[in-house]
């Protein structure tokens, strides 16, 4: 009699909530994501991917690497037909740039800032509208002491939005801000700056700037790194889950396309 | 059967209440009398009422002055502009369900049904979704299905509701009509009243020869009419593409608020009538006729008002990069465009027109990743478009140029083949085959910061940026390009790539290399057309 009555109160309960809750009494495990790869092989390994339908902040200084990072991430999702999203707070996109690295600049909508409020306000309004493989939020020109200042309720906001979508939700910025809302947090620190030897010994600035190494740091991570249980009948190299997580530091190596010039 | 008719009863005030929900509210209850009025003014008349007017009293012909003293009477001008677009709606339904149909009159659809009953069913259904449909562009419909058109018509105009008649009962059931449903000259019906002939079973008593002698082929015919038995071809009407909705207002409308919800009617109205012919809107255009203004000093309006007064335009053309049919969404679109650039003085007449297209397919395959829903994603690009300028959104598109920073904005299409084509369709300059490793990333500085350079044998060796010295560690340069020179926008510049390292306690946010300095990689060029140095970009 008890059983027939939870069933009963439990059915009720269901369809009260049917569609605002999927499932209520289902049991959710909120740090298994779906990772993909950032287009670093380095990176994936060190992180094991980009979770999809949660917050990742890639911090670090200037020149640490971080649009590099960016640029291979947008690449590789462009890549498997994924449309992005780029809110880019001080107009600091190069086009060329990102067609150089591979990114198909026909599925990246550039939306061009002019200050914080209006990346943010444009964040919410790409998350809400649904269907971008990944939003990239890229506040790395704006003051630390400014992204300080955002409430952490937006921060929330956005972690709850993205929850249980397929999207990517990257911020970058120079300090991690989003606290215990983001579900990976990545510090990236610049290498030496690697250049080619100078064609005419007589003239030492006769050399191209070849890149430079960038090292990375999970500062926190609550993604659960797990086996590939799907096979991928496709057989594409970038949409599967990375390999199992190895050391706690990588390092990486950009390469400057100088075709472009 | 063969043929079903759809007649619209007091179709003059139907169009008028169609256009006027709130009016039609009123005027299609039982007490709700309405009358329209037409003419030169100040010589008003009515030229039509719904059946509460003329139970009021209300006749034909009456001047405003004396209908305005039947005080409960709702008076309306006429509006032919609403009687085409209700027209044209009708056409529209009946060729939603089959392509053969007859323009009869202004009021009058006929259909033929030959072939539809593998699609809709028996005569009654096809009549209900007739009904159904007529029901959905705002009007209220008699419909009658038969085996003869011209019996169709006649009890479509005399029987309420859905009428069907079957084959070979057209004379019995016909005949109950008043000879007012018929046709014919008002000269022809007086001597048919004449006669006491009033319904359609007496005229087709009376023996036909004596009546031609009498009347002419025109009784024949009515005879033949009354009989049910005449029989003629269904002359096609071709379909129009041109889907127009008109409004005109009584006062003028200043707010948006207000505008939306007549905006939103019209819209409803296209929208309904794309569907019926299955067909998505591809652009909505929407005029709107501007009140005079009268802020004019007294001298100058007494000129204006010499010559006739011009009326001013107003116009906004919303493009969808998708087919649509939305039309809820294709008011907030309209919304976002008008709060964006609103018209200079109230409004006092709407004009709507829509491209038709064919509506949207969406078959994606198996593996294909899911983007975007087009009509939310139209939503959200139009709301961003108002928060940052529409000139800094959308997808980039590179120019087949060497001059810096060449790129042009496109629009953002969610579409199956934009990886080849994005914005107004033209190719991109170089198409993406994927990542290509991790490729040195450049934040570029918009617009071009200018700083001083301090040169040593022609070469860079200090900088001053943004209120700080820093030291030249290493550089590479000069990079000489230029171009345009021909033109008035030419451009020669020197490209530097520098490393240059500044003090670490005036700068934050710098990579720190060695006690007490931080570097940063940055992309410098000295304008020799401008005489200046500035900082380009970045490396990051």
């Amino acid at each position: 009699m008890a059983a027939s009555s939870l069933a009963t109160l439990r059915s009720k309960i269901e369809s009260d909530l049917r569609g605002r809750v999927a499932s209520p009494f289902a049991y959710r495990d909120r740090n298994a994501f779906e990772l993909v790869s950032t287009g670093v092989p380095e990176m994936d390994a060190l992180v094991g991917g980009l979770p999809r339908g949660a917050m990742t902040e890639i911090c670090g200084a200037a020149c640490s690497g971080r649009t590099s990072l960016l640029l291979s991430s947008l690449a590789s999702r462009t890549a498997e037909g994924e449309a992005c999203a780029l809110v880019d707070a001080r107009d600091s996109f190069d086009p060329l740039t990102g067609n150089a690295a591979g990114i198909a600049l026909g599925k990246l909508l550039w939306v061009r800032c002019q200050n914080i409020e209006q990346a943010l306000r444009a964040t919410d309004l790409l998350i809400q509208a649904g269907g971008f493989g990944m939003v990239a939020v890229d506040l790395s020109d704006v003051p630390a002491r400014t992204v300080r200042q955002v409430p952490l309720n937006a921060w929330f906001r956005f972690r709850r939005a993205v929850e249980d979508t397929p999207t990517i939700l990257l911020l970058l910025e120079q300090e991690p801000h989003a606290k215990t809302c983001a579900s990976l947090v990545v510090r990236l620190e610049a290498g030496e700056a690697r250049w080619t030897q100078a064609a005419v010994s007589c003239y030492p600035f006769a050399k191209l700037l070849r890149g430079f190494s960038a090292r990375g740091d999970v500062v926190r991570s609550r993604v659960q790194m797990q086996e590939q249980q799907v096979i991928d009948i496709r057989g594409t190299a970038n949409s599967g889950c990375a390999p199992t997580r190895g050391a706690d530091r990588e390092m990486f190596q950009t390469e400057t396309v100088w075709r472009s010039r | 059967m063969g043929f079903a008719c759809v007649y619209i009863p007091d179709f003059l005030v139907q169009a008028v209440v169609r256009s006027q929900p709130s009016l039609g509210e009123r005027a299609l209850a039982p007490l709700a009398p309405l009358a329209l009025i037409s003419g030169a003014p100040p010589l008003w008349s009515v030229v039509a009422a719904n059946a509460a007017a003329f139970e009021a009293g209300i006749q034909l012909g009456m001047t405003k002055a004396q209908v305005a003293q039947f005080g409960t009477v709702q008076i309306c001008m006429r509006s032919e502009a609403q009687e085409q677009a209700a027209h044209a709606a009708l056409l529209d339904v009946a060729w939603s369900v089959s392509p053969r149909v007859e323009d009869t009159a202004l009021d009058t659809v006929v259909l033929d049904l030959e072939g539809l009953s593998a699609l809709f069913g028996a005569d009654e259904n096809i009549a209900r979704e007739l009904a159904r449909r007529v029901v959905a562009i705002g009007l209220a419909a008699r419909v009658a299905v038969a085996a003869n058109m011209e019996v169709a018509i006649h009890a479509a105009r005399g029987f309420p509701g859905i009428t069907i008649i079957p084959e070979g009962e057209e004379r019995r059931l016909l005949g109950a009509l008043p000879v007012g449903v018929l046709t014919t000259e008002a000269e022809t019906l007086d001597v048919l009243e004449r006669w006491g002939v009033a319904t359609l079973q007496a005229l087709a008593a009376l023996p036909v020869l004596q009546l031609s002698e009498r009347l002419g082929q025109e009784g024949v015919r009515l005879s033949e009419l009354a009989r049910g038995i005449r029989q003629r071809a269904l002359v096609l009407a071709q379909a129009s593409s041109i889907f127009a909705e008109e409004l005109e207002l009584d006062d003028a409308v200043e707010e948006l608020e207000p505008l939306s919800f007549l905006l939103g009617r019209l819209l409803d109205q296209l929208c309904a009538r794309l569907e019926a012919r299955a067909l998505a809107v591809r652009a909505v255009r929407v005029r709107f006729e501007l009140q005079p203004s009268f802020e004019k000093d007294f001298q100058a309006l007494q000129e204006e008002l010499r010559r006739k007064p011009e009326v001013k335009q107003y116009e906004k053309v919303l493009t969808l990069p998708v087919p649509m049919r939305s039309a809820k969404t294709l008011l907030k679109l309209l919304r976002l465009q008008l709060q964006g650039d609103p018209p200079a003085a109230p409004i006092q007449k709407i004009y709507m027109t829509a491209d038709a297209a064919a509506p949207r397919v969406a078959q994606n395959g198996l593996f294909v990743p899911c983007g975007p829903d087009p009509e939310k994603l139209e939503v959200t690009i139009a709301r961003l478009g108002k928060l940052v300028g529409e000139g800094n959104l959308g997808c980039a598109e590179l120019v087949d140029s060497h001059r810096p920073e060449s790129f042009r904005m496109a629009r953002f299409v969610v579409a199956s083949d934009q990886n080849k084509r994005c914005g107004n369709g033209e190719p991109n300059v170089r198409e993406n085959s994927g990542p290509r490793g991790v490729v040195t990333g450049l934040r570029v500085v918009r617009p071009a910061q200018a700083v001083r350079v301090e040169l040593r044998d022609e070469q860079p060796v200090r900088i001053y940026l943004r209120g700080m010295r820093g030291e030249v560690i290493a550089a590479s340069g000069p990079w000489r390009i230029s171009g345009d020179w021909w033109q008035e926008d030419a451009w020669q510049q020197e490209e530097w790539d520098l490393a240059i390292a500044f003090p670490a306690a005036r700068k934050e946010g710098e990579q720190k290399r060695g006690e007490g300095m931080h570097t940063g990689l940055y992309r410098i060029y000295y304008d020799a057309l401008r005489q200046g140095w500035f900082v380009r970009g970045e490396y990051d």
